[in-house]
């Protein structure tokens, strides 16, 4: 389907494509086996500016947006959907700073990160604290100059990686998810420490550690926008980046579609290829039809997003909670089309599947989104009686 | 340091279309590329650039089409791209042509460096780098693997050869000729992407560059081509299809039909 993307967005396209063709796809395999961090690539991506794609240009970015965001994350999952979460997640603790912080606090982190130089992060979930944010433990106790923070958190998408944190913490605890505010948080700031990595079911080439703040002091101009604003912060920070992770669903979609297509037309079995059986054929097309779909859903609302939306969380959400659901469906058609050989380490598809969970988990699962979108069907339907 | 980089522009040998009634190329579709040893040389440009400062101008004798390929030079790091094309160059072999790219490089002037590749991969002589030293008077080290050494009038390069390598050193400006150990070529960016796009490649003539025209083209050529031909090769193919182990039988059966011996 033609998205009448723009020159600059094709260029964007293209150059991922062909780092994701080259680079990610060759390693993908090693990457998973090994769960090793994909520190080449990242550098790779750094020097091609794809860093800096959804920056604006006065913070040393490309001044596209979430469009030319997840244009990149796509591409990038095809091949490797652990190699494009940690380049989305560093967009993920990037774009609070673009929303909510001072220009000094742009002027003095930005730059580094759409250049790639740092990777940042965001986090927020704790062991008590997942669907349900306002169950954050984490405290930000204000000593003159400095916050002091003290708490765990878990299951941080470039942990120990990353140089640059956005944190939720409760300095009220009082006023409940009202009292929270949001944090810069420097790699080498002393009381910061890093848990175990987590071994995982999927994106294993991608870091998930526990973040630990030990008596963690932090000059008091770090708080991004306001006491109190920091469920504020995190919200509309997921708004902005779960089409991403529509995007990474899509890409992973659309990797398994193109391996089982290809394999479908060269397996024989009764004399014929698999792809002369109508039962392959009707999957095939309906995995097609689903990653189209899902891929217009996430362009539609990245657009919307960009073009100045006020309000599209609903949207936002529908992007993400479709795209999953159809990356997980589609994965695991891939697998069925490839029968054996799909469930074997050396054909690529059962990573796409396992790879393919997460994005029904992962920025809110998708029940929350449900919740999220009813919500605003309730809301919606409620202020027109 | 400003340094001059020559690429050429070669056929994607695995794109190359052959019309089936004339057994000839098919021109029009077959994909040009830059000569993959281009690429290391290019590269090996950027790096001394970032390294040392200064500029990198890419340039090539070839048909106006090559402008593409001089902007994809630019989308990896290059300053400019300028492209010698003019009737009176073409047909030239290495000797004409590396008149053509003195002439040219003397119109740039000023440059601390030249970067060929070790050979072009269709003409494959690997002549135009040490010729054109030769021509513009100045040193050369060919296949270098590493520069060990750089200043501003002086380089100490590996030298590959067949059993190692050769520590050469000499002054600047010089030409080096570089083989694809040497480095590893990165991606476009999109700046540098941006930047190809608007690029204005300059287009110069004989009588721009000053070229004498008994030295250039098909006139300045010692070497004529006389006569290209494919040798005849009688080979009738046939394809045969089927599951794995259909083929497999059927090849066999072929086999035996044709009484070549199949060793069990
Ligand atoms: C099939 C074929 C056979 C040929 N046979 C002969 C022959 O026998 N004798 C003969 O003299 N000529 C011959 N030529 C012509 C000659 O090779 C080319 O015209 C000449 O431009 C370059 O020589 P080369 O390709 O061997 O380059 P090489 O000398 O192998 O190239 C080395 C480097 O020189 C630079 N360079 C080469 N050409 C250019 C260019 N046009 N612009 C910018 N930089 C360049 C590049 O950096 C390149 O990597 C032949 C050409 C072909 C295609
Ligand atoms: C690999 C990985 C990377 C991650 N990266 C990050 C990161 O970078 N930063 C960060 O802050 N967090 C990160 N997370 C955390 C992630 O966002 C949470 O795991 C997620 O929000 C779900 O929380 P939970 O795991 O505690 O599940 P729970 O909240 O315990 O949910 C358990 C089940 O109950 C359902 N459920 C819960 N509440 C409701 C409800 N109200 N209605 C209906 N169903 C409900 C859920 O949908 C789910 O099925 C990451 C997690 C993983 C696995």
């Amino acid at each position: 389907m033609d998205y009448f993307l723009t020159e600059e967005q094709q260029m964007i396209k293209e150059l991922a494509a062909r780092i994701a063709d080259e680079k990610v796809a060759p390693v993908a395999r090693e990457l998973d086996e090994k769960e090793e961090f994909p520190y080449e690539i990242m550098k790779i991506l750094a020097e091609s500016d794809l860093f800096g794609v959804y920056i604006p240009e006065e913070y040393g970015g490309l001044g596209g947006g979430i469009t030319e965001q997840c244009l990149v994350i796509e591409e990038l999952s095809r091949a490797c959907a652990g190699v494009a979460v940690s380049y989305a997640a560093s967009g993920l603790g990037c774009t609070p700073i673009l929303l909510f912080g001072t220009e000094e606090q742009k002027q003095k982190y930005v730059p580094d990160i759409a250049a790639g130089k740092k990777l940042a992060a965001f986090a927020l979930t704790e062991a008590n604290a997942g669907s349900d944010v306002s169950g954050i433990q984490t405290m930000a106790v204000k000593d003159g100059d400095y916050y002091i923070l003290n708490g765990t958190k878990q299951w941080i998408t470039n942990g120990g990686e990353a140089d640059v944190y956005v944190v939720l913490a409760v300095t009220n605890r009082s006023k409940g998810s009202r009292g929270f505010s949001a944090f810069i948080v420097e790699k080498d700031t002393p009381g910061l420490s890093f848990g175990k990595k987590e071994k995982k079911l999927g994106i294993r080439a991608s870091a998930t550690r526990e973040v630990i703040f030990t008596d963690c002091r932090i000059p008091k101009e770090n708080i991004l926008g306001k006491e109190g604003m920091g469920f504020i912060v995190a919200m509309k920070n997921f708004d902005r980046t779960r089409p991403g992770i529509g995007a990474q669903a899509v890409g992973i979609a659309q990797g398994a579609l193109d391996y089982a297509a290809s394999y479908a037309h060269q397996r024989y079995q009764f004399g014929q290829p698999i792809s002369s059986f109508q039962a392959i054929q009707h999957m095939l097309a309906d995995m097609a039809t689903q990653t189209e779909a899902a891929r217009a859903l996430v362009y539609a609302t990245a657009r919307m997003i960009d073009a100045g939306a006020k309000d599209f969380s609903k949207e936002s959400s529908m992007a993400k909670v479709f795209a999953s659901d159809v990356a997980m469906k589609v994965t695991t058609d891939a697998v069925q089309i490839l029968g054996g050989y799909g469930y074997m380490r050396d054909y690529p598809v059962e990573k796409m599947m396992r790879d393919a969970k997460i994005t029904q988990i992962y920025e809110g699962t998708n029940q929350i989104q449900r919740n999220i979108i009813a919500l605003e069907l309730i809301k919606q339907y409620a202020s027109k009686k | 340091m400003n340094i001059i980089v020559c690429i050429k522009q070669v056929p994607a040998t695995n794109d190359v279309k052959i019309n089936k009634d004339t057994n000839t190329l098919v021109r029009d579709e077959a994909q040009s590329v830059i000569n993959p040893f281009d690429t290391y040389a290019v590269e090996e440009g950027v790096r001394l650039k970032e390294a040392t400062g200064g500029k990198i101008t890419v340039i090539s004798m070839g048909i106006p089409k090559v402008a593409d390929i001089l902007k994809e030079c630019i989308a990896v790091g290059a300053d400019d791209g300028i492209l010698l094309s003019d009737r009176a160059f073409a047909g030239a072999d290495t000797l004409a042509t590396s008149a053509a790219l003195a002439a040219g490089i003397n119109k740039i002037g000023d440059y601390d460096i030249i970067i060929c590749g070790k050979q072009a991969i269709d003409g494959d002589t690997g002549q135009v780098g040490p010729e054109l030293a030769e021509r513009l008077g100045i040193p050369h080290i060919t296949c270098v693997r590493k520069i060990e050494e750089i200043k501003e009038d002086y380089i100490r390069a590996q030298r590959m050869t067949d059993f190692g390598y050769e520590v050469i050193e000499c002054s600047l400006p010089a030409v080096i000729t570089v083989v694809k150990e040497i480095n590893e070529p990165r991606l476009p960016s999109i700046k540098g992407m941006m930047k190809a796009k608007k690029a204005v490649i300059p287009v110069w003539t004989a009588d721009d560059v000053g070229a004498d025209k008994d030295k250039i083209g098909l006139r300045g050529s010692p070497t004529k081509v006389i006569k290209t031909f494919t040798p005849e090769i009688n080979i009738n193919t046939e394809i045969i299809d089927g599951a794995p182990e259909e083929q497999a039988h059927k090849l066999v059966e072929k086999l035996l039909q044709l009484q070549i011996k199949v060793p069990v």
